[in-house]
């Protein structure tokens, strides 16, 4: 029952929004407490995992592999978990962010399907159910992206929605295929029968195990599928981008995660795969942040440091250990973690300033110490300087590179290092230390005290949260760890899924 | 919005009629043609009608909750058919329960006909929304062309 408390609650909390239509503060009330109850449940949810091991749920008591299972391994758990926490601070964020001609057409309803999509995502044992929870999350995505219905919105919007909608083709038909390769779409399942059909029809699981990554590389951004990212996410307003920043493009990767620890998990299919995804590893980490440096957008710039960070979390995948992976999902919470809030950050200096332009901006250092340090923090962490969390996390990976052997990808990811903090400094210098170009001085203006709170809340929070991963990284290490032991040894999901009925 | 004392005398009877058939239909759809879709569709061609012959207010009025609530109402009833199982017998989630008794014309009470129950409510929302949209437009430009 734990697994699918998860899923149910932002879905509760959206049913409540529709039925109280058009008051807005049941629904901004119901957003609040049904995120915060979300995060409660996910903690309940990784701690039963990290105690009793994988939980499962036959939903409709019909056993794996013939109904729809729910899987609830450490991996998910931690997942589940930092959505619900980001799904929280991102609700309350939204109180201010959000204006109410967006409340009344139901922003905090649609909000909370996104989350149920992202987090049925997470726990689905299921190949054609995870498109489902793809499908919920990208209609939800797509109509917070146009509530606004200007130009540039339903600009970006075309992009994203035709990319997304392609890669969705393109899932289904490789679902459709594997299916009449194996006869089966329960992930457990189809680990057992893909390495016994990889035996006789070698190429044809390769070209599968191919169009997934197209499909999961699309939603998740990788070059050269990332061109919709930049041209949308700089659109819509600020908690909006947040939420997509933070989980969507890593529902990607975790599909990606998923299939090729669990599906193609054979030596002969991965070691095929794995010069692609170093390929596209390297490519997206460095055509990323080229295409952040040269922006002076401030929320475009992110955007092109979420495909760059895409990049260096497909490089775990692709080294393909234990440790590497270990790193990845440790990565994967830091980049969650600090690009929200660096996302946040600039919310705040829009409703300062009025404008994301960095040409325009300046002197936040001199008349707002707190907000350069709520930006300065996950800057430098998001770069990886000691002691902070992007530190331990690129330190991971690149160990596990070189025990591997990549040589290549590492002096790669090194070298975008120095690009990544590059480019934080180029915010850092634009926004915050020099003084606001003469031509652009104007008086700030104020944010009344009862919505600022609403806004430093979760930006703080987040903030604090990116200092004390740094501090914990040991046994937020040991957990990831474990989970990645779990993703490498197949037998554990497989017995746990199928256990009685083999 | 001018229509016939035919058509409105009529409506006044097929109105009931009509959305007793919808209920006919969803609890005969278990198994026999029929069900929670194509009880909904029903149901919204009865309020359809109502348009036609007494103008958009009045539907609405006669409605009484907006037609999103009504999706909102649906979604829970499946929701919660999908929650008793687990919360009465201790059964997985969206585990099917079946009542012993079989009452005339309405079958077996079940989770599944809760389940199609909120699929009603949800094809008469979505149906309404998009009706009730259209409809008003139409009023704004009837309005328009009147006052020229």
């Amino acid at each position: 029952m734990i697994v699918v408390l998860p899923i149910l609650t932002p879905l509760i909390t959206a049913l409540i929004g529709l039925i109280a239509w058009g008051n807005s503060r049941i629904q901004r009330l119901a957003s609040v407490v049904g995120s915060a109850v979300g995060v409660v449940i996910a903690v309940i949810l990784l701690l039963t995992v990290q105690e009793n091991g994988i939980q499962v749920l036959y939903v409709g008591n019909w056993v794996a592999p013939f109904g729809i299972t729910l899987v609830a391994d450490l991996f998910s758990a931690i997942m589940v978990t930092i959505t619900a926490f980001m799904g929280l601070m991102v609700a309350i964020y939204a109180l201010v962010d959000i204006d109410k001609d967006l409340e009344v057409v139901g922003y905090h309803s649609l909000y909370q399907f996104l989350l149920v999509g992202v987090t049925g995502s997470f726990l689905t044992g299921d190949l054609f159910n995870l498109f489902v929870w793809f499908e919920i999350m990208l209609l939800s995505s797509f109509v917070m992206l146009t509530l606004m219905g200007k130009r540039a919105q339903i600009e970006g919007a075309v992009k994203y929605v035709i990319m997304n909608m392609l890669s969705s083709v393109i899932f289904l038909a490789s679902i459709g295929l594997l299916y009449g390769v194996t006869g089966t779409v329960n992930m457990a399942d189809l680990a057992n029968r893909v390495s016994s059909a990889a035996d006789q029809r070698l190429s044809l699981i390769i070209s599968l195990a191919m169009l997934f990554t197209v499909a999961f590389g699309m939603k998740a951004a990788i070059f050269p599928l990332f061109s919709w990212l930049p041209a949308s996410y700089h659109t819509p307003p600020t908690a909006i981008t947040t939420i997509f920043g933070a989980l969507l493009t890593k529902v990607g990767v975790y599909a990606l995660i998923r299939v090729y620890t669990l599906i193609f998990n054979t030596p002969e299919i991965f070691n095929y795969a794995q010069i692609i995804l170093l390929l596209a590893a390297g490519l997206t980490m460095v055509i990323g942040v080229f295409g952040a440096v040269a922006q002076y957008g401030f929320r475009r710039l992110l955007s092109f440091h979420i495909v760059s960070q895409i990049g260096y979390l497909i490089m775990g995948l692709a080294i393909f250990t234990v440790a590497s992976l270990a790193g990845t999902i440790f990565y994967l919470v830091h980049v969650i973690l600090a690009k929200s809030a660096l996302f946040l950050v600039s919310g705040i200096v829009y409703r300062l300033t009025g404008t994301y332009d960095l040409k325009k901006l300046g002197g936040f250092y001199h008349n707002n110490m707190a907000l350069s340090m709520l930006f300065f923090i996950p800057a430098i962490a998001l770069a990886g300087i000691p002691p902070l969390s992007g530190f331990w996390a690129k330190f991971a990976i690149i160990k596990a590179g070189l025990e591997a052997g990549n040589y290549w990808i590492i002096g790669t990811g090194l070298f975008v290092s120095v690009f990544t903090l590059y480019s934080m400094i180029k915010i850092w210098t634009y926004a915050f230390m020099r003084k606001r170009p003469d031509a652009y001085q104007a008086p700030l203006n104020t944010i009344p005290a009862s919505e600022a709170r609403l806004l430093w809340i979760p930006t703080v929070v987040i903030g604090l949260a990116t200092i004390l991963m740094g501090i914990f990284a040991g046994p937020l290490f040991e957990l990831s760890t474990a989970a990645a032991e779990q993703l490498m040894n197949t037998e554990m999901y497989i017995t746990a899924v199928l256990g009685g009925t083999q | 919005m001018i229509s016939s004392l035919i058509l409105r005398t009529a409506t006044r009877y097929l109105f009931p009629i009509i959305l007793l058939f919808a209920l006919f239909a969803l609890f005969r759809g278990h198994n026999e043609p029929g069900g929670g879709f194509v009880g909904g569709l029903l149901a919204a061609s009865a309020f359809i009608l109502y348009i036609f012959a007494f103008g958009i207010k009045r539907a609405k009025a006669s409605l009484g909750v907006q037609p999103i609530s009504l999706i909102g109402i649906g979604l829970s009833c499946a929701a919660g058919s999908a929650l008793i199982a687990p919360l009465v017998t201790g059964q997985p989630f969206m585990t099917a329960l079946w009542g012993e008794t079989d009452i005339p014309s309405i079958g077996k009470l079940s989770t599944p006909l809760l389940f199609d129950i909120g699929v009603m409510f949800v094809v008469i929302g979505v149906i309404l929304l998009i009706i009730f949209t259209l409809a008003e437009e139409d009023e704004k430009l009837n309005f328009l062309n009147q006052s020229d």
